[in-house]
């Protein structure tokens, strides 16, 4: 896919990236000790929304694929949770993330192999119809999937039943949670990184740059291809199993296409450029969302102009915006 | 016998329907090369400016003047797309598609709320109009004397945009544009008003179908949603761009759906985008799309 604004290279393996990283890391874990259960819930629910908008930029950011159905992997992680404890009575969170691991490579795998055939606007719509399947799915066979009631999803134990939800689960929620979901994303972004910046990430921006090329080169677009729509399924699915228990409740809502647009909104809005857009973009979204439907029944407006401001004005969105500024601070001094 | 007669017209009323709308899209993707997210927003937006027209000003009225007021809705959506195609798409021509598709999309979300600001989070109704054309019968059943007149406008719209783009040297025009929009800026062609004019055609013709659809169905909100997922599965296996794909797609959806209601209820969106990926698969064009 041709794109005319150049693409930053990621640096090569340093130091810096631990540099910058680390600090982040233990900020985000001073968090609930410092700040009220309700803001750490509320990071927790973006750090887990990082988790899918990441997976879903291996895709788009390093691809060039725009896909409009992520919600179906991050659903499918959701319900795989859901049916778990629905039909087989199993609270352990381990479990849970290896059944929606195990559930979301099953459905990427095959939806990939439809999808990577195409390129560009056909692309975003094979994938959005392929979504809207397991969505009117998820809808009808309400004797299954609870219909538009959604399935309820209990506190489940965590680490091999170590800690357990009994007691107060706002307290359950903004501590031994936060700090799961803390672990996870950690583990996540670390994976994502070695994964962008392994000779098989460099082969996807390839391809992103320049198709043919990258084909005389002797990369097999197509199983690339294939490959990294599964490991970014999989991890969409992995934020939508960490996201079940956080909610209590999973509905088709979080399967339906407008839901795939978020995910598309939350990555661009933090610059699907870098490798750090997609992770600030997310949870910058998550307090614009909390906060606009607080503020007002038109949230959707606001969002949407936000939306529309933001593609117009801000294409590189935050993280690109702020290092162009910060480069020209550094320029000037 | 008659059921099937039956299925046969509600088939018909879901692709006249879905025909105006998907022909309206494929119309501006086929000129303009843009999925426009928003499409269904504006077939929601007509049926409420109709619904509101003939069901809240005109309420008193009789027939007459409420068959006038029927197009007002359609005249609204084209007005808006007229307002709308240079004010927020024209930036994004010469970028990504993916910023094309975010933009629409904000669009969608901006116009959703609009709905709601204007006419309030309950459905409008305009069915007396509905009510006022009574039934036929036909055979032993009867049939809604209004449902003949959706099917007319629809077929009628089919004819009338065939014979606008291939008899007309505005169709000419923008046949031109859709080939090689290059090359018709260097014949002398205003590619800006091709542009704004063909997004208009679009538009109206969006709300076309949600105004003449509102009398007997409420406008809710959220049905612009859902109308542009339909059409995008009539698209897809029509093939985007193509009007005659559109009329194809239209016909199948409708048929697909009527016997998906009474037959398979439970699977039948899944079927219809199961028929979408299919027809992906074998014809990645659609069925009348250029490759």
């Amino acid at each position: 896919m041709s794109v005319p604004a150049p693409a930053p290279r990621p640096a090569a393996p340093n130091s810096r990236p631990l540099r910058i990283a680390v600090p982040i890391a233990v900020l985000l874990a001073l968090v609930p000790l410092v700040l009220p259960p309700y803001s750490a819930i509320l990071l927790a629910y973006g750090l887990v929304m990082a988790i899918g908008a990441l997976g879903f930029n291996l895709l788009l950011g390093y691809t060039g694929l725009l896909s409009f159905g992520h919600s179906a992997y991050f659903g499918v992680g959701a319900y795989a949770v859901a049916l778990m404890v629905k039909y087989l009575k199993i609270t352990s969170m381990e479990l849970f993330l290896v059944g929606a691991v195990v559930a979301s490579v099953l459905i990427t795998a095959l939806f990939g192999v439809v999808c990577v055939r195409y390129t560009r606007i056909f692309f975003g719509i094979l994938t959005l119809a392929l979504s809207q399947v397991l969505w009117s799915l998820a809808f009808k066979f309400f004797w299954v999937t609870g219909g538009t009631d959604g399935l309820r999803v209990p506190t489940p134990s965590l680490f091999g039943g170590l800690v357990t939800g009994a007691g107060d689960k706002i307290a359950f929620m903004s501590h031994a949670y936060y700090y799961y979901v803390l672990i996870m994303f950690c583990a996540c972004v670390a994976l994502m990184w070695v994964i962008v910046n392994s000779p098989f990430g460099m082969a996807l921006q390839a391809i992103r740059d320049n198709e043919t090329r990258a084909e005389f080169v002797g990369v097999r677009i197509w199983r690339y291809r294939w490959v990294a729509f599964l490991v970014s399924g999989v991890f969409t699915g992995l934020a939508g199993a960490l996201w079940v228990p956080l909610n209590g409740l999973t509905t088709p809502d979080i399967m339906h296409w407008t839901f795939s647009g978020e995910i598309v909104f939350m990555t661009v809005l933090g610059g699907f450029r870098s490798f750090a857009g997609p992770i600030i973009g997310a949870v910058v979204f998550n307090y614009l969302k909390t906060y606009a439907v607080g503020y007002t029944v038109y949230w959707q407006l606001l969002l949407g102009a936000v939306l529309v401001a933001l593609v117009l004005s801000l294409p590189t969105g935050i993280v690109g915006t702020a290092s162009r500024l910060v480069a020209r601070f550094q320029g000037r001094s | 016998m008659d059921v099937l007669l039956i299925h046969l017209l509600n088939s018909l009323l879901y692709a006249s329907v879905l025909f105006l709308i998907a022909g309206g899209l494929s119309l501006i993707y086929g000129v303009m090369r843009i999925v426009n997210l928003a499409h269904g927003n504006l077939y929601a937006f007509g049926a409420y400016v109709t619904a509101w027209a003939v069901g809240s000003v005109a309420a008193g009225a009789s027939v007459p003047v409420w068959l006038v007021l029927l197009p007002a809705g359609a005249l609204a959506a084209a007005m808006l797309g007229a307002i709308l195609e240079p004010t927020l798409l024209r930036p994004f021509y010469r970028r990504a598609e993916e910023y094309q598709l975010l933009c629409t999309f904000g669009l969608l979300m901006i116009l959703e709320d609009v709905l709601r600001f204007i006419w309030g989070p309950y459905p409008l109704s305009a069915s007396t109009l509905f009510e006022s054309f009574g039934s036929l019968s036909v055979g032993e059943s009867i049939y809604p004397t209004y449902n003949f007149l959706v099917i007319g406008v629809g077929a009628a719209a089919a004819v009338f945009l065939w014979a606008f783009i291939y008899r007309t040297k505005f169709g000419v025009v923008l046949r031109a544009t859709s080939q090689n929009m290059r090359m018709a800026a260097a014949l002398g062609v205003n590619v800006n008003r091709v542009y704004i004019q063909a997004f208009t055609l679009g538009c109206f013709m969006a709300g076309l179908g949600g105004a003449i659809i509102v009398p007997s169905q409420s406008a809710v909100l959220g049905m612009g949603v859902d109308a542009l997922v339909l059409a995008f599965i009539v698209v897809v296996i029509g093939g985007l761009g193509s009007l005659e794909g559109a009329l194809v797609g239209a016909l199948i959806v409708g048929f697909v759906r009527e016997a998906g209601i009474t037959w398979f209820a439970e699977i039948e969106l899944a079927v219809l985008y199961l028929i979408a990926a299919l027809v992906l698969l074998v014809r990645p064009a659609g069925l009348f799309g250029r490759p």
